[in-house]
């Protein structure tokens, strides 16, 4: 008994992540807000990290989704009923997100969950959602290869942010050699793999590609640093494209800043580095180092929608400093969608809402329309700003129109054939070469 | 461009602008050049580079050197363009004529990395010949870096001028950089091109002879060779900046595990609170600059200097305070300590987390500890650098205090038997106390200089916990030598492993290195003799 607890403490010695989920189980046991059940309200399940080492980004989104139903609450909530948030901490362990998931279904009965972060925390929940038939709205960028009926995804496919951006290089800055440098999971690895098919397509030689991974949290980025310049004198114009992960992002640009490599000479765009992270560095040594978003608070709209929903956002929080950021707005999307398609069939049934939704239609906070399309992505703006001083986005390119998401990316050969389809196929994985679908159906 | 270079632009450009305003107002290309500014479009702003930077006109100067800082606003209805001076001054870009104000609807014109680049060509062209030294230098390096066939006659003009001879070697390099690439250069110059650019013998003198495309035959010959003998001179460069990358990355493992060398290595507890007490350390600093930013902006530079006593003061307290309230109910019963400093860690990250927020805070580097200098072919950042320092210098105190103060002598007799040093009349409890203290103490120090190179979060503490373990157990519990020579053996191999096996798989292949190195020699590299091992 006693060896086999010391071995199980020794397991989780090597892995940092089993210790931050054995944290989370002491401290996530509990809900924070014991819903008692209403008639009279709808209840919306918010599933993000409080605690752990995702609550850095998570948190904001909680809050968003409160700000959110708050608001609606104030225009009469929905179908006369009133909102009421239902705030699960599922503490950065992605186990514990399958069983809040189950928690806030079952017990809670939500009508809908906005939540998880990383795609391993949406994995986890995935069949919990299909098994109980719930509906989530998954807000942040993802590398794709999924369409799941009970999934909604309003964060960015690999088409409507890692391939405009290499796009952009490639044109304006005219860039030849690449430096694919991303944290070690499977974002990271699944985006470079499609960037890697891209770049090839368009005549980059596989010398002119160095990938590039380190673990979570990495912070000695000396030698990677100096690989890269060095990597980057070969005479030939050079970028990176870093699909480094949250905490890493601090060192990486700390040290390029000290040695010298400034974005004029080699630029750096960014897929995880939006104005809260930004918000923990001194950004001058970062001026022109670049992102690609769908979304950036700097951006000015002619209707004032933006402006009003910083000001809106502001004012709920009591922060005049509190930035707003890409994930952010698609949850702002996710959740005006969600009530038109509850408005429209006049009930929270998953099966009508899940049926509703592709079509719908909801303003971004850009100026534009998003359209929830039958695979269940939806239409984005692709923006590449500017690092600036003050720690925001000067936007220096975008799309002229809005870009339709793709569930399978089209670069890959595993997925170039497939498409999601819940409208008229009714399914996730359609093989458009053998008409056949491969498993995902309802 | 560092301040007293921008400042020293301003200067010139205001002399400039002198002169400026006596030339007579006329409309040419020049006129259309600048209005071109206010289109808000980069291709447009591109060609108003080039047309003003080729202009010879006076105002060229100033408006460029706007450009870069800032300070040039354009107002898209009116398509007037204005510079506004680091004084408050504006003037009209076109004429050179002074305006009361630049209306509200003017805003800077924008620029991007390319126009970046442009500007830096532009402006190196433009001040080959200025009065000071480090702007001749930096618009020599600008030169070299753009090799734009147009700057050939400014360089020539320069070297034919120049007396100072680091500027002198920097204007030939430019020289060599722009006939290199120059189509009908002789084939004479272009091998004196190839051979001042071997001299130089660095990565952008390779970058360049690489991409330099078709030449004649002996000039290829020629670049080949000095190609060649750059990669050998890169190489053995390399080494060294490998040895120096290991030497740093040891100090910070130093740091971390110096704390955890005297709670866990002296005292024998398994704090896995250790981190959390960096993390203090950190978030002091924090405290500290937040209230010398808003109360006391002169001092920031000494910001670092305040906030180590500071962390030493306050994880101190917070490590005697754990001591007294759990630890010292958990003597000789391992298992025990490990989960209630496991469970310590979580409080104490979720109590930060609650005051602080989620998200990372700023900490700041001091001017001293920001940039880099050249070492020959080598990169050597001031932060790191001065991180070695400090360890260094934080190892000797403490190792002094151990030998030679009271405490020490205290705490190595309560270590070593402690009924015996009991029986001799020292109060073990208080010493266990002040020796946690101690521990934690130095574990918050260690927190300010890692707040220069990492997050401050709540998370901070947890990604040194595991290296801290790791470098105690390597170097041998009980043995500060050990704990230095640990650290630094294993920043040494995994800086040399990384290059050739990537981060991921060198720092796998360091744990597995441990574990087999453990299996052979249980008390690590340095073990301790004697009775208190038996005890």
């Amino acid at each position: 008994m006693l060896s086999k607890s010391i071995h199980d403490i020794a397991a989780s010695f090597s892995r940092r992540g089993v210790l931050a989920a054995t944290a989370g189980l002491m401290l996530g046991l509990a809900p924070l807000t014991g819903a008692k059940a209403a008639d009279d309200t709808i209840k919306v399940g918010v599933l993000h990290s409080l605690s752990g080492t995702m609550a850095i980004s998570e948190t904001t989104l909680k809050d968003t989704i409160l700000f959110l139903i708050d608001e609606q609450n104030k225009k009469g909530g929905v179908n006369g009923k009133k909102l009421e948030a239902v705030v699960v901490d599922p503490a950065s362990n992605w186990p514990l997100f399958a069983e809040k998931a189950r928690e806030l279904i079952t017990k809670d009965k939500v009508s809908v969950v906005f939540g998880c972060w990383t795609s391993v925390s949406r994995k986890s929940v995935l069949p919990v959602f299909k098994e109980l038939n719930s509906i989530l709205f998954y807000p942040v960028q993802y590398e794709g290869e999924e369409s799941e009926r009970n999934v909604f995804y309003t964060g960015a496919a690999p088409n409507q942010q890692a391939i405009p951006a290499v796009d952009y290089l490639m044109k304006e800055e005219k860039v030849k050699r690449w430096v694919l440098a991303g944290t070690d999971y499977v974002y990271p690895r699944t985006t470079n793999k499609i960037l890697e098919a891209y770049l090839k397509s368009k005549g980059v030689a596989q010398e002119d590609i160095m990938i590039n991974y380190t673990p979570f949290g990495h912070s000695d980025w000396q030698t990677i640093v100096a690989d890269i310049k060095k990597f980057g004198s070969a005479g030939k114009k050079t970028a990176v494209v870093s699909t480094i992960n949250g905490d890493a992002n601090v060192p990486f640009y700390k040290e390029l800043g000290n040695q010298g490599i400034k974005a004029k000479d080699i630029p750096v765009v960014a897929f995880s580095v939006g104005e809260e992270e930004l918000a923990g560095i001194d950004t001058k040594p970062l001026v022109g180092h670049l992102a690609a978003w769908n979304y950036f608070e700097s951006i000015k709209t002619k209707d004032g929608s933006n402006e009003k929903f910083i000001k809106d956002w502001q004012a709920y929080t009591k922060n005049p400093k509190r930035v707003t950021n890409d994930p952010m707005e698609a949850h702002v999307i996710g959740f005006n969608m969600w009530v038109k398609a509850v408005e429209k069939v006049k009930s929270t049934d998953p099966d009508k809402v899940i049926e509703a939704l592709p079509g719908i239609e909801a303003p971004n906070l850009t100026g534009g329309v998003s359209k929830m399309l039958p695979n269940h992505h939806i239409t984005k703006p692709v923006f590449i700003g500017e690092i600036k001083g003050n720690g925001q986005f000067d936007v220096v390119w975008k799309t002229p129109g809005l870009v339709a998401g793709d569930a399978w990316s089209k670069e890959l050969d595993g997925s170039k054939d497939l498409i999601g389809d819940w409208v008229g196929k009714k399914c996730g994985n359609f093989n458009t070469k053998t008409n056949k679908c491969l498993g995902s159906g309802s | 461009m560092p301040a007293y270079l921008s400042a020293r632009l301003c200067s010139l450009a205001l002399s400039l602008l002198l002169i400026a305003f006596a030339l007579p107002a006329f409309a040419g290309p020049f006129e259309d050049g600048v209005a071109k500014f206010a289109n808000d479009d980069f291709s447009d702003t591109e060609e108003a580079i080039g047309v003003v930077a080729g202009s010879g006109n006076a105002l060229a100067f100033p408006i460029i050197s706007a450009l870069q800082d800032g300070r040039l606003m354009a107002d898209p209805d009116s398509k007037k363009v204005y510079v506004t001076g680091t004084d408050g001054k504006s003037i009209d870009a076109a004429t050179g004529q002074a305006v009361a104000s630049v209306p509200d609807s003017a805003s800077a014109v924008r620029l991007n990395n390319r126009l970046r680049r442009s500007v830096d060509a532009a402006l190196g062209g433009l001040t080959l010949q200025s009065p000071d030294v480090g702007t001749r230098l930096q618009a020599a390096q600008s030169v070299f870096k753009s090799h734009e066939e147009t700057a050939l006659e400014a360089v020539d003009a320069a070297l034919a001028k120049e007396t100072n001879r680091s500027v002198k070697t920097a204007l030939g390099e430019a020289r060599a950089a722009i006939l290199l690439f120059k189509a009908d250069a002789s084939e004479v110059e272009k091998l004196e091109a190839v051979a001042t650019l071997k001299a130089r013998g660095d990565q952008e003198a390779m970058a360049l002879l690489t991409g330099m495309g078709d030449q004649p035959a002996s000039v290829t010959k020629a670049a080949a060779s000095a190609i060649g003998s750059i990669q050998s001179s890169l190489a053995i460069w390399s080494t060294v900046q490998n040895a120096w990358y290991g030497l740093s990355l040891g100090s910070v493992l130093l740091l971390a595990a110096i704390g955890l060398a005297i709670t866990f290595g002296v005292m024998g507890v398994i704090n896995m609170a250790h981190g959390e007490m960096v993390m203090i350390g950190a978030y002091t600093t924090f405290v500290v600059q937040e209230v010398i930013r808003t109360r006391y902006p002169g001092l920031f530079d000494y910001s670092l200097l305040i906030a180590v006593p500071l962390a030493f003061v306050v994880a101190g307290a917070i490590g005697v305070l754990i001591e007294r309230s759990i630890i010292r109910f958990l003597y000789g019963r391992p298992l025990e300590t490990l989960l209630a400093t496991w469970g310590l860690s979580l409080v104490l990250q979720q109590a930060v987390r609650t005051m602080f927020g989620p998200t990372n805070r700023e900490v700041g580097n001091p001017s001293w500890m920001s940039g880099a200098f050249e070492l020959g072919q080598i990169t050597i950042t001031y932060n790191r650098l001065w991180i070695l320092v400090f360890t260094l210098a934080l190892f000797a105190i403490l190792l002094a205090m151990l030998r030679y103060t009271a405490l020490g002598l205290e705490m190595r007799a309560v270590t070593q038997n402690r009924r015996m040093a009991a029986s001799m009349g020292i109060a073990t409890s208080r010493v266990d106390a002040l020796t946690f203290g101690l521990g934690s103490g130095i574990a918050g120090i260690a927190g300010v200089a890692l707040s220069q190179i990492d997050n401050v979060s709540p998370n901070l503490g947890q990604s040194y916990i595991i290296d801290s373990f790791m470098v105690v157990v390597f170097g041998g519990v009980g043995n500060l030598w050990g704990t230095l020579v640990g650290a630094f053996t294993l920043g040494i191999a995994n800086k040399f492993l990384e290059p050739v096996a990537g981060a991921v798989l060198g720092k796998i292949a360091i744990l597995v290195l441990i574990i087999l190195f453990i299996q052979k020699r249980p008390r690590g590299l340095f073990a301790l003799k004697g009775r208190a091992v038996e005890a």
